[in-house]
């Protein structure tokens, strides 16, 4: 039986026994980002090699906290997310990758505006839970979490969550004039 | 080709939408970005299309528009492809009585700011008029645009707030 851990359980990057190539990330409309990845195997080696390069993925691309299989063009659910450093952040658990995550508790819902590198020129208002709470699978050991957290890193999870679904945060914007022309600044 | 600016207006029903976007795609013309809204029992439609001559879509809506309902006006545009950035965004709320002049005021200093207004709705709902605006504003600018704001709304009883839009990358 697998043992259930509370937080990460002092898992890092460093368990994973490959070092991550950083893979080309893709955009809406490729069909890969509507689709709901499948569950995996946490322990296969192809799992655990994705989850190292969605994590060198992730650390290459300016202002991104967190990176789903889907953006890399694999249908599956396992997604990498590090808030570390965010102003917004209030529980940070670091840089982590789960497998097969489902959120099992969500509250205080709060609107806010996102933006995803997948969808590079739009933003949307999309209502989140800042209270959360996820159970996943770790990459390597297969062992059991149980995420609490809030605040940032909660919408960040949310997000990523949604992407293993095949969903975008196009398909929850508040309403029909909830989506913006994304501004870049230089 | 052609870019088109087509509006479209006229008493709500349902299926005004379904009957104008039918007879774009018959034509080939591509919708692109648009707005369509209810105003107090108008339904209005602003919308850019690529395709087709003007002089064609005209003719096409016009069957649409016969019975008087709607009203359709076709016209050319120049594209200007994407927009440039014109500063931080930000949003813009006022609400309060009714009276005239508040979006003239309320823009007028935004404008003078070297803001940009990138949208835009009111609602007067009994005595209660809204404004909400998505607007850029020149970097640094947002301590005077406030201040000025707040002394605009002041002179014309009204609340106002302006507020970041900041966006979470994700």
């Amino acid at each position: 039986m697998t043992t259930e851990y509370a937080g990460l359980a002092g898992w890092t990057p460093a368990a994973l026994p490959v070092p991550g190539e950083v893979r080309p990330v893709v955009s809406a409309p490729d069909p890969v980002l509507s689709r709901p990845g499948p569950e995996v195997d946490p322990t296969s080696d192809e799992v655990v090699r994705l989850a190292a390069d969605l994590i060198a993925t992730m650390r290459v691309s300016p202002g991104c906290v967190g990176l789903a299989a889907p953006q890399v063009g694999v249908s599956a659910q396992v997604f990498a997310v590090d808030v570390t450093g965010h102003p917004k952040a209030l529980t940070v658990h670091g840089t982590f990758v789960l497998c097969n995550a489902r959120v099992v508790e969500a509250a205080r819902w709060k609107s806010g505006r996102e933006g995803c590198m997948s969808v590079p020129d739009l933003t949307g208002d999309v209502k989140r839970a800042s209270r959360l709470v996820v159970e996943g699978l770790l990459p390597g050991t297969g062992a059991s979490v149980r995420l609490v957290t809030d605040g940032f890193e909660a919408r960040a999870l949310q997000h990523e969550i949604d992407h293993c679904l095949g969903l975008l945060f196009l398909d929850r914007v508040a309403g029909a004039h909830a989506i913006y022309q994304r501004k870049v600044y230089q | 080709m052609s870019e088109l600016a087509i509006t479209v207006i006229g008493r709500d029903r349902p299926g005004i939408v379904a009957d104008v976007a039918e007879v774009l795609a018959r034509l080939g013309a591509n919708l692109t970005d648009s707005t369509m809204t209810r105003l107090r029992g108008h339904f209005a439609m602003t919308l850019i299309c690529v395709g087709p001559a003007a002089a064609d879509v005209e003719a096409a809506l016009a069957p649409l528009a016969a019975d008087g309902q709607l009203l359709a006006t076709v016209r050319a545009v120049a594209p200007d492809g994407a927009a440039v950035p014109t500063g931080e965004p930000y949003v813009l709320a006022v609400h309060g009585a009714d009276r005239m002049g508040i979006v003239a005021a309320m823009t007028r200093v935004l404008t003078d700011a070297g803001g940009n207004v990138t949208d835009l709705s009111t609602r007067l709902t009994g005595s209660l008029y809204v404004v909400v605006a998505e607007v850029d504003l020149p970097p640094g600018t947002f301590d005077e645009v406030a201040g000025r704001l707040a002394l605009a709304a002041a002179e014309l009883g009204v609340g106002v707030s302006l507020r970041p839009a900041d966006t979470d990358l994700l």
